[in-house]
C-alpha cells in the first residue's frame, strides 16, 4: 500500500505548483503511471480520495493516464512483443524499457474564478 | 482558458509540471549514495517476500565471508528480530521499524545511518521489508538490488511481480536444499526471469548447506571492485550537494563546505 505514500508526495508537489496562483483552486491533477511502475491504479485513486481532504487537492479530481510498457532493442529499435524474452532476437542485446515505469505528475489545473478559496 | 479537458472554462489555468512524483525520495537517495561513495561501501538493497530467506542468506554470508567487513540495516514492520539475528551472526545491524509502512524509503535509511557507522565497511546490506511489490518503487541510494526468491514460492513469481524483477541486478534463488522435495522447474524460473529482466542473472544458493554462497560472495566482490574502480574522490571525501536532508547536529564522518540551512532538517 505504498500508494498512500505516493499520494502524500503528489499532494506536496501539487501544493508547490499551485503557489503560482495563491487564490486559485486546484480542480484537476493529471498523472501518468507506467504499467511497470509498481503502482496499482485503483489503489492510487482510492488513496487520493482519502488523502485529499484538508489539502490543496480537497476539491480536485485525479486524472490517471496509464502508460503501457514498451521494450525496444537499443540497437535496431524494434519493439518487442508483450511477454517476450527481453532480448533482441536479431541483435542479441538486452532490450531497453522505453516507457512503462514512470510515476509522473504531468499537470495541475487551477480555477482562478473561485475567489473565496484561499489556495495554499 | 482550459484547453485541455474540453470544458472551455475561461478561469481554468493549466500548470505543466512533468516531474517525478517521488523526486523528493530520489534526492534523498542521491544523498545516501554520496554517503556510501564517500565511505567506499557497496550498498545492497536486499528484497523479497516474507520468508524468502533474506536474513538467512546474510547469516550464511557472514559465515563464509572471507574477511569482508559487513553491516546491515534491517527493515521490519514491527520487530527487531532480524537485526538481532544478524548481530548474533556477527553482522553489526540496526533495525528500521517501519510501523505500517510496507517498504523502506531513502529518509528511513538515512536516519538509520546515524546509528550505524559505515566508514571502513566493504558491504552494507539494506534488508528491505518482506514484500515483492512496494520496495521496488523506492530508490534508497543503493548500488545494487538483489531479490531473494525461494524455491517454495514457485517459478512464476517474476511474471507476477515484474516490477520487482525489472529492478533486480541479481536474483538469489534460495532454499535450494529443498529442491529434492519439490516439483520446482529451474528452466521455468530462468525463462520467467528472461521475460522480466533484460539482463537476467541468477545464483542458486542454500543458506543451510552453503551451496552457491561462494558464487554469491564472488558477485559481491565483483560489484565492490567495480565501485572502487569507478570513482575515488581525490581528497577521500565527496562534498555532496545541498538541499540534503539531515539535521544540523549530525555527524557521519563527512565535512560540509558550508553551514546547514535553517530549514535543513526535514526529518519527520
Amino acid at each position: 500500500m505504498h500508494e498512500y505514500s505516493i499520494v502524500s508526495a503528489l499532494v506536496d508537489q501539487v501544493a508547490v505548483a499551485a503557489r503560482a496562483h495563491p487564490t486559485g483552486t486546484v480542480k484537476r491533477v493529471h498523472v501518468a503511471i507506467g504499467e511497470l511502475a509498481g503502482v496499482e491504479l485503483e489503489l492510487l485513486a482510492t488513496a487520493f480520495e482519502t488523502f485529499r481532504d484538508h489539502t490543496v487537492c480537497a476539491q480536485a479530481d485525479l486524472v490517471i493516464e496509464p502508460r503501457p510498457a514498451c521494450w525496444r532493442c537499443p540497437r535496431c529499435q524494434v519493439e518487442l512483443a508483450r511477454g517476450a524474452v527481453l532480448r533482441c532476437g536479431a541483435c542479441q542485446v538486452p532490450a531497453r524499457l522505453v516507457t512503462g515505469d514512470e510515476i509522473i505528475l504531468q499537470r495541475v489545473e487551477l480555477d482562478l474564478g473561485d475567489d473565496d478559496q484561499g489556495g495554499t | 482558458m482550459c484547453t485541455d479537458c474540453g470544458c472551455g472554462d475561461p478561469d481554468v489555468v493549466p500548470l505543466e509540471v512533468q516531474g517525478r512524483i517521488l523526486s523528493d525520495n530520489d534526492e534523498r537517495a542521491q544523498h545516501n549514495r554520496e554517503h556510501f561513495a564517500a565511505a567506499g561501501v557497496l550498498a545492497v538493497n536486499l528484497m523479497g517476500s516474507p520468508g524468502a530467506g533474506k536474513t538467512a542468506i546474510l547469516e550464511a554470508t557472514a559465515r563464509h565471508q572471507r574477511g569482508l567487513r559487513l553491516a546491515a540495516l534491517a527493515g521490519d514492520l514491527a520487530t527487531e528480530r532480524d537485526a538481532a539475528r544478524l548481530e548474533a551472526a556477527g553482522i553489526p545491524a540496526r533495525a528500521i521499524t517501519t510501523g505500517s509502512a510496507c517498504h523502506l524509503d531513502a529518509k528511513m535509511v538515512h536516519h538509520a545511518l546515524h546509528a550505524l557507522p559505515i566508514a571502513g565497511l566493504d558491504v552494507l546490506f539494506i534488508e528491505n521489508v518482506g514484500n515483492l511489490v512496494c520496495p521496488a518503487v523506492y530508490d534508497l541510494g543503493q548500488a545494487a538490488n538483489v531479490v531473494a526468491l525461494s524455491v517454495t514460492e514457485g517459478e512464476d513469481k517474476p511474471l507476477k511481480y515484474p516490477t520487482m524483477f525489472l529492478k533486480a541486478d541479481l536474483v538469489l534463488l534460495t532454499k535450494t536444499d529443498l529442491l529434492p522435495h519439490l516439483d520446482f522447474d529451474l528452466a521455468a524460473v530462468e525463462d520467467a526471469l528472461a521475460r522480466a529482466m533484460p539482463e537476467p542473472r541468477m545464483i542458486a544458493v542454500s543458506a543451510r548447506t552453503g551451496a552457491g554462497v561462494d558464487a554469491w560472495l564472488a558477485w559481491l566482490a565483483e560489484r565492490r571492485a567495480r565501485l572502487t574502480s569507478a570513482a575515488a574522490p581525490s581528497d577521500g571525501r565527496l562534498h555532496h550537494g545541498h538541499g540534503h536532508v539531515h539535521g544540523p547536529g549530525h555527524d557521519h564522518g563527512h565535512a560540509h563546505a558550508r553551514p546547514h540551512d535553517p530549514d535543513h532538517d526535514r526529518h519527520r
